[in-house]
């Protein structure tokens, strides 16, 4: 991946009346990368991925392509084709005449636009459909004619606005897969929004967490996963069990469930500021009995089970309230007594936890 | 549909009604429609015998053939240009969102809601002050007012159908707005635009209470009908009617082919 930037988002701010849809966004996109947005919706990603298709114009700030300024530019004078939630495909055009569109509008001569065209429905294999009607597709089909309907025209950037979610689970995976192959295979920048944690981990280089118009993290989905920036993030992803409270200054966080250690990197807190720590599911245990040693523990009552394929994640809830996740194989699990209302303990060694500080 | 839980009774019931209820509506243009084919002066039962004299009779009227050239002129400019009208307005309800909309909409929508009386005297004192009444320009100009309204409902109706992203996404493929307006929403609508096309020429061929205020010696078919029925009761008048009859409803029938195609074809997409 190389690291020149091929869009910059400058203090763009867009307001929608009073509503502030994207506050200051600060974002590079690099040249041959997947960056995906995610967010849950009315986080300002799709406004973030209209404004860089022209759609919408920002209220404040500038946005660059190659360089170059692009706030006045219409957006068909753009090269930023985009693959939309809907899929917007023109019903009245077959399939060949859709993927022709972009060139007949760049005035491309009837028989170079068919042959680029065809190119393209061969390789996105939907050559046997060129002269069928759209609504006479599947939706997997569907999706194959959108993507090349704006490939067609061998831009730098392709956007994508949540182009998986009318599809069923395993229609979704095998998209995910052609994506991924196609923007290896041209080597040009994707920019995929979102609101699926799978979709985004599992396809992008990049993955950019936004809520409510702020950008909160920026990150490789490990990198996300292992250090959640802030309590939003770690909230977000939805594996973790997380405690806030107020630092004692002896290397201890004083919380609602009781007083924990902090990780070693993270004694340094003054006394008094508060901060957050996070323990993965997949580092949490589960005991009957107290657990012994250097281990931190929370009492809690199991609340319920999710069947995850190998491993199944036990919920529980702590005296105070508080959510908390274990994930276990089944052969442990069996060796536990996990019935609804059972209390027991959650350990984890206390280097094992993150920590987030607050701002 | 399963009709097996619907009493015999009422299922008759409910047919018989709606034998009644087409009866009602189309007893009256079907006895005109026998009469015109009947060799007796004054329509009555029984009837003579099979004759088409009243046809030739009209059809060697100038005074007929003058009347529909006047309807068919006026008709063919009226649907054209309250169609352009129409399909402009609707897009306007389409595209844009700004302060006073309903309003606008709300007028747009307004004359053929007035009493065609009104509409009629209204039209005649404010063209005679501009120097525009008795004359075919004059029932052009009243039936475009009139007519252009339905064009609007047709064509919006199928705008609305329309997913809204379809526009944006010939821009951002490359189509400027003109582009996208001929490319994308013209032929989106094309089925209404055709369908408005017919409707409002079917409306301008019947009207009558506004082109009797306005039309002056230009008379369109139905003023002259009425001309003929001041003066002599003859069976020429079930003649022409049933010619405006079968003219009208061949245009209206054309329109609901083409507007239920499109709403078919909106149905197959819309379903997945």
């Amino acid at each position: 991946m190389q690291n020149e930037p091929l869009v910059t988002f400058n203090g763009v701010i867009k307001k929608f009346g009073g509503f502030v849809a994207v506050q200051k966004l600060d974002l590079e996109i690099h040249k041959g990368e997947f960056l995906a947005i995610m967010g849950s919706s009315g986080c300002g990603k799709t406004t973030t991925l209209r404004m860089l298709a022209g759609l919408d114009a920002p209220t404040e700030g500038e946005i660059r392509l190659s360089g170059k300024p692009i706030n006045d530019l219409p957006t068909w004078q753009r090269d930023t084709p985009m693959v939309w939630q809907s899929l917007a495909l023109f019903p009245f055009l077959n399939v060949i005449e859709n993927v022709e569109f972009a060139l007949k509008m760049r005035g491309v001569g009837a028989k170079e636009r068919r042959s680029r065209a065809e190119n393209w429905l061969e390789r996105m294999q939907i050559s046997e459909f060129a002269t069928r009607n759209i609504a006479q597709l599947s939706g997997g089909q569907r999706q194959r004619v959108a993507l090349a309907r704006s490939l067609v025209v061998e831009p730098e950037i392709l956007l994508l606005d949540e182009p998986l979610s009318a599809l069923d689970a395993n229609l979704k995976v095998r998209m995910q897969s052609v994506l991924q192959g196609l923007q290896q295979e041209l080597g040009i920048t994707f920019v995929y929004v979102t609101h699926s944690q799978s979709e985004a981990f599992s396809m992008a280089d990049r993955v950019v967490i936004m809520s409510k118009g702020v950008v909160e993290q920026v990150g490789t989905a490990q990198e996300i996963y292992r250090a959640p920036k802030t309590r939003f993030v770690a909230e977000f992803l939805g594996s973790s069990n997380i405690f806030s409270g107020k630092c004692d200054g002896n290397g201890n966080l004083e919380t609602a469930v009781g007083k924990l250690h902090l990780p070693k990197a993270g004694t340094t807190q003054r006394k008094g500021q508060s901060a957050t720590i996070v323990i993965l599911d997949t580092r949490a245990h589960l005991s009957v009995t107290q657990p012994k040693g250097d281990v931190d523990f929370v009492r809690a009552n199991v609340i319920g089970e999710e069947f995850t394929g190998a491993t199944a994640t036990i919920y529980l809830e702590a005296e105070d309230g508080s959510e908390l996740r274990v994930q276990k194989d089944h052969e442990t699990l069996a060796a536990l007594p996990i019935n609804v209302g059972q209390s027991l303990y959650v350990s984890w060694q206390p280097n094992e936890t993150h920590l987030i500080p607050d701002v | 549909m399963n009709n097996f839980n619907r009493s015999k009774f009422v299922e008759f019931g409910l047919r018989f009604y709606i034998l009644l209820s087409f009866g009602f509506v189309f007893a009256p243009i079907a006895a005109s429609f026998v009469f015109s084919f009947n060799s007796d002066r004054f329509p009555s039962i029984p009837l003579g015998s099979f004759s088409t004299e009243w046809y030739q009779a009209v059809a060697t009227d100038p005074l007929v053939w003058d009347g529909l050239r006047n309807t068919l002129f006026v008709g063919f400019i009226v649907s054209v240009v309250s169609t352009i009208l129409g399909f402009g307005a609707a897009y306007t309800d389409f595209r844009y969102r700004f302060f006073g909309k309903s309003v606008y909409m709300a007028l747009a929508l307004l004359p053929p809601t007035i009493p065609v009386v009104i509409m009629g005297l209204a039209m005649l004192a404010y063209l005679s002050r501009i120097n525009l009444s008795g004359q075919s320009i004059s029932v052009i100009i009243s039936h475009i007012v009139i007519c252009s309204p339905f064009a609007m409902a047709i064509t919006r109706l199928r705008l609305s159908q329309m997913d809204p992203d379809l526009e944006a996404a010939a821009w951002n493929l490359g189509a400027s707005e003109w582009a996208a307006m001929r490319y994308v929403i013209v032929p989106f609508a094309l089925p209404a635009i055709f369908g408005a096309l017919f409707i409002t020429m079917a409306v301008s061929f019947d009207e009558f209470a506004i082109s009797w205020f306005v039309s002056g010696l230009n008379e369109t078919l139905p003023v002259k009908v009425l001309g003929f029925l001041q003066g002599q009761v003859s069976p020429r008048i079930n003649a022409i009617g049933t010619f405006v009859f079968v003219t009208s409803m061949t245009l209206v029938i054309i329109a609901q082919i083409l507007l239920t195609r499109q709403m078919r074809d909106t149905n197959i997409v819309a379903k997945d």
